[in-house]
């Protein structure tokens, strides 16, 4: 065995250490009270921080790590894509489209036209698209495939009604990808298609869908008779159940995550050492030193985790199982360590981020919330278990 | 990158699993746990033609020079086979102090007979006080001529009743401070005045106390320097808390496959336990940290065997797979329900070893501790 990065890879690793630790100089006042993933879309100055990393990223080609040259992209292996995340989420910096790079292109790539693929791929990797994700709706959450949302047939369109919810971001977004039922009369899966659109048209209404925090990450989407050239059909009419599998086919070993929380960790242990409580700084309380130790022991051990992940990726396995594990530990770490966090830091710590007297610009308050999202979101907690239980441990599943 | 093992070492784990499951397996093994001895020399002559004793010793004093993963993946299997015997006693506790401090004469005497399985060793270390601290260290060695005279009490010693040479930490200075005032004796187990007294354990895993009255050892048989013997017992417990992980990790693999093996079977309400959510949570859980607890080893064994800095990861690594094997070693005796708790059952082997090795060289405490002091607490 051997851990240790290729010459290139480690250049690679200088590289994006360099541009990140730089840019997240550049982050607006507030950023340091949020948690990454959603951020961008929780006000103006948040989202054009993110526009303009983006911008950044997709001039030196790091949107597209993964793609095949002709489209644009820099052929890079999971690892490369592993070293890029783990630094990004370190240094907390945005510009990556939480869908564009990750679900979509992958989904393109595996079962686009090569039309679509020219049409749709250099925007992607030049951060011009701005996506939402039209998937969960009020009644099918983990079991997306009993969506209702109805695609009907008409001339060169389909025309689209229904209501999709949980769609983070769709107040920033220029376009849409979401799954639609073309036929309802066939078992559930077999009934699907994926479209992508742009949202900037008749028929496609927006409704915040505030978050506990009142921070405004969520919407409902509701289709009024909206209409989607066929063209734009990922995969074929009523396969699209197929081309969201494709989505598994990028980089998922949740480093980002990991990185994420142990930047949090460091900043926790440095607040420690500063506070003092009952005559001792924090640092030296019994308590607090076993509690940080411990989330600094789970989260090496996940690091390592995570790069076999992409390790196994990397030699052509989807390693499901495995990514699901990465996906509910690392989800579930993050709501562990804001709450401990939250408790260590005591009275000072439920101090909101807008006062003056916030510890830690408010960090703990905010993702002690925030993080609650991440743990049921692109497949809860509970979801991912099922997936362990079923396709990795072989175990009956209950029809 | 490369977070595969080799073929070569891939064919190490199959063949010491093979032969554990062959020559060892779980009826034999409860057997030993009732036997003074506690391993079958016939055993122990066939893993030392193997070459499983030698496997870390270099080729100069007749071992095949392996790595510190080799070592691991042979942990692995021996803990997965919960196989007994004094392996862990005299290739981690003896052969690695042997090569790291021994002189030119001591690891020609001793290290080819450790490869060849000719003699065992035992690690004399820890006291009544049960510390892995060098201060617990109340054993005296006061000079005599070209000897040492020893007098004191060891506890927790695997092994001794067995062993050949016993590995003894004592203190050569009265006033300097522990950590330089120590010093590390070879004594055959000969020497007149060593009394050993079996230590019932919960792991039946043949501990026993050591009483040194007036034993008598000569000066050539310190090992290293004299009062400079407390960093080789340092460097000595990490590897020993990184080594014994690698056994609990084993032991670990087990407990996962078995219950998985076991929720497929066995059924209740007209369905096998496995199709319930509680148990499949249980198992998706017991599955995703076990593969942590391996990620986490292999990484640390990997900086081991390359020479980088290793103690921070160690201490983590100790702590994780400890609270993990412990954790899921119960949790496993919960998925077999009432036949889990049996002696006849297997499970309960697993969760008496998984509490005797989460104190060895360290409790999770005392690891997560060290690992407070490293990242700036």
């Amino acid at each position: 065995m051997d851990f240790e990065l290729t010459p290139e890879q480690e250049a690679l690793r200088a590289e994006f250490e360099v541009f990140f630790s730089e840019e997240e100089n550049n982050a607006p006042a507030e950023w340091a009270s949020k948690g990454l993933m959603l951020a961008p879309f929780e006000s103006d100055e948040s989202w054009s921080y993110h526009r303009s990393v983006a911008e950044k990223l997709a001039k030196r080609g790091w949107l597209a790590l993964p793609w095949p040259k002709k489209y644009g992209g820099q052929e890079h292996s999971y690892i490369e894509q592993l070293i890029f995340s783990e630094s990004r989420a370190y240094h907390r910096v945005p510009g990556v489209d939480l869908w564009g790079p990750g679900i979509v292109a992958p989904s393109i790539l595996e079962h686009g036209s090569d039309e679509l693929k020219q049409e749709w791929l250099p925007r992607i990797a030049n951060a011009e698209i701005n996506w939402c994700q039209g998937w969960s709706e009020p009644n099918s959450g983990s079991d997306l495939a009993s969506l209702t949302t109805r695609a009907t047939e008409d001339g060169d369109d389909y025309v689209i009604n229904g209501q999709k919810i949980w769609t983070s971001g769709a107040h920033r977004a220029s376009h849409i990808f979401f799954m639609a039922r073309t036929n309802p009369d066939v078992p559930k899966h077999k009934g699907i298609t994926y479209f992508l659109s742009e949202v900037n048209k008749p028929g496609f209404t927006v409704r915040p869908l505030l978050f506990m925090n009142r921070e405004h990450d969520y919407n409902e989407v509701f289709f009024d008779n909206f209409r989607v050239p066929k063209k734009n059909i990922v995969g074929q009419v009523n396969q699209g159940w197929q081309v969201t599998m494709a989505g598994i086919n990028f980089e998922r070993s949740m480093i980002g995550g990991v990185a994420e929380a142990k930047r949090d960790l460091e900043d926790l242990v440095d607040f420690c050492r500063q506070t003092h409580r009952d005559g001792q700084p924090l640092a030296k309380h019994n308590n607090v030193r076993n509690t940080l130790a411990n989330f600094a022991i789970e989260i090496e051990a996940l690091r390592q985790y995570a790069y076999g992940v992409a390790w196994q990726q990397s030699k052509g396995s989807f390693a499901v199982a495995e990514s699901s594990a990465s996906k509910y530990i690392s989800s579930e770490l993050a709501v562990r360590l804001s709450n401990a966090g939250l408790e260590i830091m005591g009275l000072g710590g439920t101090v909101r981020g807008c006062s003056r007297w916030a510890k830690l610009h408010g960090k703990l308050e905010h993702s002690c919330q925030a993080n609650l999202g991440i743990t049921i979101a692109g497949g809860s907690t509970e979801t991912m278990k099922n997936i362990i239980s079923w396709m990795g441990l072989q175990l009956p599943r209950i029809k | 990158m490369n977070l595969d093992f080799t073929e070569e070492q891939e064919m190490l784990r199959t063949m010491a699993r093979d032969f554990i499951e062959k020559e060892c397996p779980k009826t034999k093994v409860k057997e030993l746990e009732e036997d003074p001895k506690g391993y079958s020399p016939e055993t122990w002559s066939k893993m030392a033609e193997l070459g499983w004793m030698g496997l870390i010793i270099p080729e100069e004093y007749g071992g095949t020079n392996g790595t510190f993963m080799d070592l691991v993946i042979l942990l692995e299997e021996i803990g997965r086979g919960c196989l007994p015997g004094p392996f862990f006693s005299t290739v981690v506790l003896g052969a690695l102090p042997i090569m790291a401090a021994g002189n030119q004469e001591q690891k020609q005497e001793l290290l080819p007979k450790i490869a060849k399985g000719e003699i065992i060793t035992a690690l004399a270390l820890t006291e009544p006080s049960a510390s892995y601290n060098a201060d617990a260290i109340e054993t005296k060695a006061i000079p005599q001529g070209d000897d040492y005279i020893i007098n004191g009490t060891k506890l927790f010693v695997h092994d001794a009743h067995v062993a050949n040479y016993l590995i003894c930490a004592a203190r050569t200075h009265l006033l300097a401070r522990a950590e330089d005032s120590i010093t590390l004796f070879l004594v055959s187990i000969d020497t007149p005045g060593l009394k050993i007294v079996p230590l019932p354990t919960i792991a039946d895993d043949k501990q026993n106390e050591v009483v040194f009255e007036n034993v008598r050892v000569p000066k050539k048989n310190i090992l290293g320097t004299v009062n400079q013997g407390w960093c080789i017992i340092q460097r000595l417990l990490e590897q020993a808390a990184l080594a014994k992980c690698a056994e609990m990790v084993g032991g670990a693999d087990w407990t996962v496959e078995t219950c998985i093996a076991y929720a497929k079977e066995r059924v209740q309400y007209d369905r096998p336990i496995g199709a319930f959510g509680a148990i499949q949570t249980y198992l998706a859980e017991m599955w995703t940290e076990v593969g942590m607890a391996k990620r986490l080893l292999y990484y640390t064994a990997w900086l081991e065997e390359t020479g980088r800095p290793s103690s921070t990861e160690i201490s983590m690594t100790k702590a994780w797979v400890s609270k993990t094997y412990t954790h899921w070693s119960r949790m496993g005796v919960q998925i077999h329900g009432g036949i889990g708790t049996t002696r006849d059952h297997d499970m309960g082997l697993y969760y008496r070893r998984a509490r005797q090795a989460n104190v060895l060289f360290g409790t999770p405490d005392m690891h997560t501790e060290l690992v407070a002091q490293q990242i700036g607490l």
